[in-house]
């Protein structure tokens, strides 16, 4: 099997020229307080992105970030300095600031780097592809939502991709290099009738792939249609019912409401603090026994998935809910330390300016045995969501909410009139517990999502097969 | 402090320099936007500290036109080669763009006089005056204000402290240069409550230009708690149409949508449902919403949204959005200003990348005289919101749906904490529907709405 083995860290010694007696200096910088774990971050991204908006490709942008994150633990406590001059002056008054967080007399040796290896899940060159190839995607993305419909007034498409190059080490020994490639086509459109009445339809993809991702069933055409589809939808939707009814979840994005009803109560940092709904409920049901959901950052290609996360550690597939059963949190290396569990390679940061916290990568529901026509055939007056704009939640009560974007009622066990405007919400530990049917129909999102923790932005993917939840308060504004 | 002032100096130099290659490049014109930031940052939990942050960064950004065709760059790498690489890239993205009629600077004529924010009372030197314990001191003070404020709260997500400075250079082509410093500084509190009920979480913070505006540690830890402790043992309601009081710091997102469905950008794409209302009724008679990116809090102390120049050079100005009910301007930044034939109202927001946006200066809602116990007294029976979770607004229909916890209110008293509910209503509606301003205008960012009122709301709950 290939690793990542193969590429090797020299990026940032030839370009940067950092070299390992630089790194070595910069530990023993940050350890020179005493502190017991220090950690060097050093990152650069460069990203490009084109878009277009009234059929005119008014504008492409292209940037350039790099910089250096450390880190300094003790106990506890963690000071955190970061620059973007990658000078070794620099670099070492960083360290420095960073060992500030610490006061002990304490030593703590800088172990023999080993250098992390993994499964190759991604191109670890990033995207093969001219500026002129992206520029074909969005035109075509354009062109191919105007010809939908004569109702389709408005389109913007963009794309853009990165490649974010990171090497971590730290005194434990930890020595960690990565590429990370990761691209997006998105379109969003506007629909107006006759009568004036106006609509937005959006959609979008991509992940960790070359290009030519997007020329296979991923195509700008595939997007383009999606978004006008429920553009032109929405014009004929009803408003949605209001008050506590059974709800369906259709296979995919809605994998949104495992992300944030369960997925953010079960981070480590939240249960060590004992501030999540979850927190010492482990080996405890905490959902129905239909209910089994993992973090899998694993999957080849997925937005979400990472060779190792942003502490170096090699990234897994965690089984987070067995049956109903809480098996595991999803942990970082302070959290795994203090709290004695499990390191589960789970340790993200938007960028080098920022700390690392656990966080999630691809979380789904596992799939079930149900038929989905069946779950839909088993509810006599619901609603039917397939697809999500937004959700949120707060971890401490459990409470969480989500804007469904494309819905359905669902009369007599079939799927009738679009409604607009149902928000759905409920709470985390409770919701589980109602699912009641799970379909055999596991799918993944189409690769959009970015997730946002105390100000931090990480891409992620989510999933879910078809479900059933006997109740949820559904808010909308009609009977 | 020279040390500070010599590095502006280079920054400054570098903007300029930066513009004028480009154009020596081929560029027709040329802007570009330079930053320098320092921030510092503590949190404590549980009286000991959890983090600390101290850093500092800089960046570049720069945007090219090949006569209608534009690019933007931008790097954090200040090294030759990485200026190189951000002019190069420039050149080359601007020949790829295609041509639009609106794109372009504005015209010479029309920059801001105001070129440095010397003077304004946007900068303040004593954000970092205090020793760093000192600095530890006041996020531990605010903790263990919420902490010994109630027997209920146990536990904590911290106490912090946070200051930054930022510079801000912007060079053009068209012989502007300008530039300016802030300084930001604020205390916050997050205290946990719990009793037989459950957990509950809330927030409270103060925030400032200068530390002498601060509010103590105490005063923020014990909002913070009082916060907190009000949410423990709410309850489920029916589902019903009902009376919503919205208080300041919900309000303001309420009324801040005003704000984004009068965006410029909005407006010519057909994507608000302000689309084509300029001079027509959008609101109650008693609402009336300004945007002023001039505004000083008192002599010598700009407002949150205050700065010397928007973010295309352009002066800052007062814009009346709703004068008593009516829509009486959009907000509009250079090219919005073109694409609708209409003069920019100073609302440009530039990041380091990308072109210039639409952000606001310092919005507000006119208060009435009522004082917000007036307002609560005269609900019969309603909800008064403390959270709003989501993101449940569309701006092209004006519908509006979002998940809420709150207080429930009968008889003009609160009869206690209601979660688990969504707030649903048409925003057309529901600024129709405002029948009561609070005089409680106070400005705790750049945005401030005092207590409101609304009638006719769907609660969806049970």
């Amino acid at each position: 099997m290939a690793t990542t083995n193969s590429v090797r860290a020299e990026y940032f010694r030839d370009r940067m020229g950092i070299t390992e007696r630089t790194l070595e200096r910069c530990l023993a910088e940050a350890l020179s307080a005493g502190g017991d774990f220090a950690e060097l971050y050093f990152e650069s991204v460069a990203s490009t992105s084109i878009s277009i908006d009234e059929s005119i490709v008014k504008s492409a942008s292209q940037g350039y970030s790099v910089g250096c994150g450390i880190r300094v633990l003790c106990g506890e406590r963690t000071g955190f300095s970061y620059t973007n001059d990658l000078s070794e002056a620099r670099l070492l008054k960083a360290a420095r600031t960073a060992a500030l967080i610490a006061d002990s007399t304490s030593k703590t040796t800088i172990k023999p780097f080993v250098e992390t290896e993994a499964p190759v899940l991604y191109p670890v060159s990033g995207i093969d592809a001219e500026i002129a190839a992206k520029l074909e995607l969005v035109q075509r993305a354009d062109k191919a939502a105007r010809v939908y419909d004569s109702r389709i007034t408005q389109v913007r498409a963009g794309f853009a991709d990165e490649v974010r190059r990171i090497l971590i080490v730290a005194s434990d020994g930890t020595y960690a290099y990565d590429t990370q490639p990761l691209s997006r086509l998105s379109i969003g459109v506007l629909a107006r009738d006759a009568a004036g009445q106006t609509a937005r339809g959006s959609s979008g993809g991509g992940g960790r792939a070359e290009i030519s991702y997007y020329n296979a069933d991923k195509t700008p055409e595939y997007f383009a249609r999606e978004a006008a589809r429920q553009a032109i939808l929405q014009l004929e939707a009803i408003d949605a019912p209001a008050g506590e009814m059974p709800v369906v979840l259709g296979p995919g994005w809605p994998g949104v409401l495992i992300h944030e009803a369960v997925g953010h109560g079960l981070e480590a940092d939240f249960n060590r603090k004992k501030q999540s709904a979850f927190a010492g409920l482990m080996g405890q049901k905490v959902a129905s026994e239909k209910v089994s959901v993992a973090d899998n950052g694993t999957i080849a290609n997925r937005r979400g998935s990472i060779h190792i996360d942003d502490e170096g550690a090699v990234s897994q597939n965690t089984l987070l809910i067995e049956n109903g059963i809480l098996r595991a949190y999803m942990s970082d290396k302070l959290s795994a330390k203090l709290m004695g569990i499990p390191a589960t390679g789970s340790g993200r940061r938007e960028s080098y300016s920022n700390i690392p916290m656990p966080r999630m990568t691809n979380t789904y529901m596992l799939a079930g045995k149900d038929d989905p026509d069946d779950i839909l055939r088993s509810v006599q007056n619901g609603i039917y969501a397939v697809n999500f704009s937004g959700g949120s939640v707060d971890i401490t009560n459990g409470k969480f909410v989500f804007a469904a974007s494309e819905a359905y009622l669902i009369e007599d066990g079939k799927i009738t009139a679009p409604v607009k405007n149902a928000m759905l919400v409920g709470d985390g530990p409770t919701a589980l517990h109602y699912v009641s049917m799970v379909g055999h129909d596991l799918a993944l999102d189409e690769g959009i999502g970015t997730c946002g923790k105390k100000g931090q932005g990480v891409p992620v993917g989510v999933g879910m097969p078809t479900i059933k939840l006997d109740k949820m308060t559904v808010g909308g504004t009609g009977k | 402090m020279t040390t500070k002032t010599n590095t502006h100096t280079d920054l400054k130099q570098l903007a300029m320099d930066v513009m004028e290659r480009a154009k020596k490049l081929g560029a027709t014109d040329a802007e570009s936007v330079a930053y320098e930031g320092d921030e510092f940052s503590v949190k404590v939990r549980l009286g000991h500290v959890e983090t600390l942050t101290q850093s500092g960064s800089r960046a570049i950004g720069l945007r090219v036109f090949n006569g209608q065709r534009t690019a933007t760059t931008s790097t954090s790498d200040l090294s030759e080669e990485g200026i190189a690489r951000l002019l190069n890239g420039a050149i080359e993205l601007a020949k790829i763009a295609e041509e639009d009629p609106f794109a372009g600077l504005p015209d010479a004529g029309a920059f801001s006089h105001k070129r440095t924010s010397e003077g304004m009372g946007l900068f303040f030197e004593d954000v970092y005056s205090l020793p760093p314990e000192d600095r530890i001191d006041l996020a531990r003070r605010a903790e263990a204000a919420a902490m010994s404020a109630d027997v209920r709260i146990q536990n904590s997500d911290g106490g912090t402290f946070d200051a930054a400075t930022s510079y801000k250079v912007m060079a053009n082509s068209r012989g502007f240069v300008g530039e300016y410093r802030k300084s930001y500084c604020g205390i916050a509190a997050m205290p946990i409550a719990q009793d037989a009920s459950g957990m509950q979480r809330d927030y409270w913070s103060s925030s400032a230009r200068t530390l002498r505006k601060l509010d103590s540690p105490e005063a923020v830890g014990k909002e913070a708690a009082r916060r907190a402790v009000r949410r423990l043992g709410a309850k489920r309601v029916k589902t019903q149409r009902a009376t919503i009081v919205f208080p300041p710091e919900i309000a303001r997102s309420l009324i801040g949508n005003i704000f984004d469905a009068a965006n410029g950008d909005a407006i010519y794409r057909h994507a608000t449902f302000f689309e084509g209302k300029l001079g027509q009724q959008v609101a109650n008679e008693n609402i009336s919403v300004i945007d002023d990116g001039t505004m000083m809090l008192e002599p010598g102390l700009a407002g949150f949204g205050t700065l010397p120049f928007d973010g295309d050079g352009l002066p800052m100005q007062r814009t009346t959005i709703i004068d008593r009910g009516i829509l009486s301007s959009y907000v509009l930044n250079t090219y919005t200003a073109r694409k609708l034939n209409m003069h920019s109202t100073g609302n440009a927001s530039r990041g380091l990348a990308g072109a210039s946006g639409i952000g606001s200066g310092n919005f507000y809602l006119q208060p009435g005289t009522q004082s917000p116990d007036e307002i609560i007294g005269d609900v019969k029976s309603g909800l008064y919101v403390i959270e709003t979770l989501g993101s449940g607004v569309n701006l092209v229909t004006g519908d509006y749906s979002q998940g809420a916890s709150g207080l429930w209110i009968e008889n003009g008293e609160f009869t206690g904490a209601v979660e688990e509910i969504t707030i649903a209503g048409n925003l057309k509606d529901i600024y129709r529907n405002i029948v009561a301003i609070g005089s409680d205008l106070i400005w705790r960012g750049s945005a401030a709405v005092p207590t409101i009122r609304v009638e006719g709301m769907t609660i969806a709950g049970e």
